[in-house]
């Protein structure tokens, strides 16, 4: 497999789409819409702060719902969903890196996140 | 061949005024040609020329480490610990930041192009912008040695190591470390730009039909190079900025009084750091792994196995950091766990080394200049990794840390690894860009020169440290046992040096008076054999079709029923040479925005130390080269940015 | 054949994608481990500082009682307009692939006055924390914080900067719908901006330790 073909398979020669593009772009208003998302998911964030739960179940919520902002973010507004994996590769590759030497970094310090 | 460009377009007067008469006096004394250059060729030569410079520069300041320590209490030159700590501290600084890496860019923009059969780069602006950056950087860090009183032997050099471990660095007064981490962070800049720039050109400008597969393996050391400087020079960044908050505005992130841990120093520094070794090799590798195959007349053994242990290597060396770290006392657990994952990294290591035995077994050799440094490389490289493998060994590693034990290591693998790799290089492609021969006899003799002296400095040092001599002292007792060896280091050290003479002498001859090379001296696999020597500037007048590995080698030689090669009837490109004469092919205008981006960062730097209002002269100079490049377009008639 | 060099248009390329957002997705990917840095340096010393002033309410092991320096409900609305300048960003290249200059600009500028509202809120919080005796010299959590929404600042200014730069070459006539790669291209850096400020927000103003000193 040639990197050209890393992607979603779209035709090179496309007319204004490179090989990086699908055909199916979100519009205005599906953009708008996941605007609302983040917004609605942000006060749910700050609601449950003040609920006073368990450490834990705060972060576990907490957590779950930052990577859901974070995902929306980066898949549809920066495009990573419909584009070339290519992209989403190095993306992902510095991501993952770094998560994963900070982890081992802080816990071989005894640094927490919790 | 002089080359003219097409004109500018004319801006306003002014300010763009002013530079355009700048540009034209210039270039009637051909500075214009370089300072405005974005051809990589030019700025892979200047980064060549600049970092061999700082090889002298360091490597003086190495025979100044060995006069103070020839003999014991420091009788031969009387250096004082202050004195010796800087020259240590920039040796090391010089060697890593201003030698092996720029000299392994010079070669990342002399051979990539050419290699992938384009015509450039994919950022040419980007790309002189690294080598000024690189100038300004190592210039300005240099400048610190005149910062003290100079005449009452203090020198304003930085003190606290390489390495600058806090709270040594935090602490130390004066300016030194000032500079030292003010000029690294714009060498990041410089190394960085250079990264992402190689691995675009990599991706998206190879020659039609080279799949990634069908690479050179210089390429692909390149390729995964490159990813390793763009993941961990943030996070050097980061360590200096933490270091220079520290020192420059009382901030904590190494001060045990607020409850900083100055052992944070060690892993930003080292979680940079040991991917920044496999920086310092790998391209060396790729060298190599060009020159053996050219020289023994066969491809490269293995190929695949060598282009996934150069991946594999990439991505272990994140995971090993702690190794340098063993007894600050982090536990068993840790120690452990990277103990393990530092044995491992030996095994991809060992795999390439012995695919590389595998190229010259039953090769057609020729002992050229190339060959024997290849050679040095593969043998003063294994020795290195060996004394590596004891050291990743944790019990072990608590006797030979500190110890003189470590040096020999780190310079049988940077010097006896990087810096022959790297000679084999100079040697194997200074044809093609000169179009003459590096005199071979004397070749020979600057190659057992230099290997003898290295031998002599550096294998004794395993024998010191063993025998409990430390790391970055500046003196040491009579009654200790190291005498003999540290004299030897010393007449080593002047061996090198000799064989340095040597080789300058030789490069300089050669330049003028060497034999003609031809296009293809040494019977080439890769593309770059197949253009003229030296290139034009656009380099290929036609962009070659690419169908296998070794591509230029297939063009060249079918093979029979035996696999001899047999030399295909010489058709299309030498004859048709001459009709085209390049006209026609568009190449990146030269610009003068890189430089001057350029030129804001060591002002900026400065002005961190003595007086901020240059750093705002200096953010201005940085705003104008930036607007001036983003608006400027990359070629006539084409508007858009880089 | 003759060829530009350097051309970097996504048909010309051997993996037919564009020089530059190739080049921006890499620097995106590196900038990971920049802030990651900063962050990790962040969670090592939370709860370490030996002094206050205290992210959160906090009693020192003396019985002095700290009231905690974060202002939850002013950095959630902080959040949430960083996070709508996002939506206006991503409106704005929605207009001007479509051909749309006069929608991308007005979007372009939406941003730009949002991205600058969060810096003025930035502005704010810092203050009112250095009237509380936080500074970079203060303790780890004074260190840490400052410089790591510092650059976080920083790293918005400049896309207000750019973004600015874009909105005025816009009115040029020099942003077309050809041009969008430019737009694309900043908004991916915008967005990423973005994304670390989710992460800095969730990590460091909502996951509070329970600090016992």
């Amino acid at each position: 497999m040639t990197l050209a073909q890393y992607g979603k398979g779209a035709p090179a020669g496309d007319e204004h789409h490179d090989a990086g593009h699908q055909d199916k772009h979100p519009g205005a208003l599906e953009y708008a819409q996941i605007g609302v998302i983040l917004a609605i998911i942000t006060a749910i964030e700050v609601a449950i702060y003040y609920l006073g739960l368990s450490q834990t179940v705060l972060v576990l919520f907490l957590l779950g719902f930052s990577a859901i902002k974070f995902s929306m973010v980066v898949l549809w507004f920066m495009h990573l969903k419909f584009d070339n994996r290519l992209f989403s590769s190095m993306f992902v590759l510095g991501f993952v890196l770094a998560i994963a030497i900070f982890t081992i970094a802080l816990s071989t310090v005894g640094g927490k996140l919790v | 061949m002089a080359t003219t460009w097409e004109p500018r377009e004319q801006r306003s007067g002014g300010l763009a005024g002013a530079l355009r008469h700048m540009r034209v006096v210039a270039e009637q004394y051909n500075i214009w040609s370089w300072i405005a250059t974005v051809d990589h060729k030019k700025i892979g030569v200047m980064y060549g020329v600049t970092a061999f410079i700082f090889f002298l520069i360091g490597g003086l300041e190495a025979l100044l480490i060995r006069l103070q320590l020839a003999v014991p209490n420091g009788a031969a030159l009387g250096l004082d610990g202050d004195q010796y700590n800087r020259i240590m501290t920039m040796h090391g600084t010089t060697m890593v930041f201003m030698v092996v890496m720029p000299m392994s860019a010079a070669f990342f923009n002399l051979m990539v192009p050419l290699m992938i059969g384009a015509r450039d780069v994919a950022f040419p602006r980007l790309n002189a912008f690294s080598y000024w950056v690189f100038l300004g950087g190592s210039i300005f860090m240099n400048v610190s040695f005149f910062t003290g009183d100079i005449f009452a032997g203090e020198l304003g050099a930085p003190d606290s190591g390489w390495f600058s471990y806090a709270p040594l660095s935090s602490r130390s007064e004066g300016h030194g470390v000032d500079f030292w981490l003010l000029g690294l962070q714009i060498l990041g800049v410089a190394s960085l730009a250079s990264g992402f720039n190689f691995i675009v050109t990599i991706l998206n400008m190879r020659a039609p039909g080279m799949t990634l597969f069908k690479m050179p393996l210089f390429i692909w050391m390149t390729l995964v190079t490159s990813f390793l400087i763009i993941f961990a020079m943030p996070v050097i960044a980061v360590a200096l900025f933490e270091l220079m908050f520290d020192r420059l505005f009382d901030a904590n992130f190494f001060n045990p009084d607020k409850g900083g841990a100055p052992l944070l120093w060690q892993h930003m520094f080292w979680l940079f750091g040991h991917p920044e070794v496999y920086i310092l090799i790998l391209p060396a590798m790729g060298i190599v792994s060009e020159v053996l195959p050219t020289f023994s007349r066969k491809p490269l053994f293995g190929y695949p196995f060598v282009v996934f242990s150069g991946i594999a290597i990439g991505f272990m060396s994140w995971g090993v950091w702690v190794h340098h770290m063993y007894t600050t006392g982090l536990g068993t657990v840790a120690n452990s766990a990277f103990g393990i994952s530092t044995i491992l990294i030996g095994v991809p290591t060992g795999v390439k080394v012995f695919n590389w035995m595998a190229t010259l077994w039953g090769g057609s050799i020729s002992l050229k200049a190339p060959l024997m440094f290849a050679i040095g490389f593969l043998t003063m490289f294994t020795i290195g990794g060996l004394s590596g493998v004891t050291h990743s060994m944790v019990p072990s590693d608590f006797q030979q840390q500190d110890t003189y034990y470590v040096v020999a290591h780190f310079h049988y693998v940077l010097f006896g690894g990087s810096i022959f790799a790297l000679f084999s290089g100079i040697y194997y492609w200074f044809p093609k860009f000169t179009g003459k021969l590096l005199n071979d006899t004397v070749g020979q003799v600057h190659f057992w020169l230099m290997f003898l002296g290295f031998n002599l400095t550096f294998f004794p040092m395993h024998m010191s440290g063993l025998l409990g001599m430390p790391r970055r002292i500046y003196t040491y007792s009579d009654n200790q046992g190291w005498d003999v060896w540290n004299m030897m280091s010393t007449t080593g050290a002047f061996l090198i040096a000799i064989s340095m003479l040597v080789f300058i002498a030789n490069f300089i001859i050669s330049l003028r008076r060497g034999e003609k090379s031809g296009n293809d001296p040494w019977d080439g696999r890769t593309l770059e054999w197949s253009i003229p020597s030296p290139p034009p500037h656009y380099n290929f007048k036609e962009i070659p079709q690419v169908h296998a590995l070794d591509e230029f080698w297939h063009q060249k030689y079918q093979e029979d029923a035996e696999g001899v090669p047999i030399p295909v009837v010489a058709g299309a490109s030498a004859d048709e040479e001459d009709e085209h004469d390049g006209h026609g092919i568009h190449m990146p205008s030269p610009s003068y925005f890189p430089l001057i981006a350029a030129l804001a960062f060591p002002i900026i730097a400065t002005g961190m130390i003595y007086d901020y209002a240059l750093v705002g002269v200096g953010a201005v100079i940085l705003f104008f080269g930036i607007y001036g490049w983003a608006i400027e377009p990359a070629t006539e008639g084409e508007e858009g940015h880089s | 054949m003759s060829a530009t060099a350097a051309a970097g248009h996504s048909l010309e390329t051997s993996t037919g994608l564009d020089n530059r957002k190739l080049l921006m997705w890499l620097f995106l990917g590196s900038e990971c481990l920049f802030f990651g840095s900063l962050i990790a340096a962040y969670l090592l010393y939370r709860d370490k500082s030996v002094s206050g002033p205290f992210p959160s309410d906090t009693t020192t092991a003396d019985g002095v009682f700290h009231p905690g320096l974060f202002d939850i409900p002013f950095t959630s609305v902080s959040a949430f307009v960083l996070l709508m300048s996002s939506v206006s960003m991503v409106l704005a290249l929605a207009a001007i692939q479509r051909g749309n200059v006069r929608g991308m600009r007005i979007w372009l500028f939406t941003t730009a006055m949002l991205g600058l509202l969060f810096i003025s809120g930035q502005a704010f919080e810092f203050t009112e924390f250095n009237h509380e005796g936080l500074s970079l010299s203060s303790n780890l959590f004074g260190t840490t914080f400052f410089v790591l929404t510092g650059f976080h600042g920083a790293h918005v200014t400049i896309g207000v900067l750019i973004l600015l730069s874009l909105f005025v070459w816009s009115l040029q006539g020099k942003i077309g719908q050809a041009q969008s790669l430019n737009i694309e291209l900043a908004g991916l850096y915008w967005h990423f901006v973005d994304i670390v400020w989710i992460v800095i927000f969730t990590v460091i103003y909502l996951i509070q330790p329970e600090l016992k000193l």
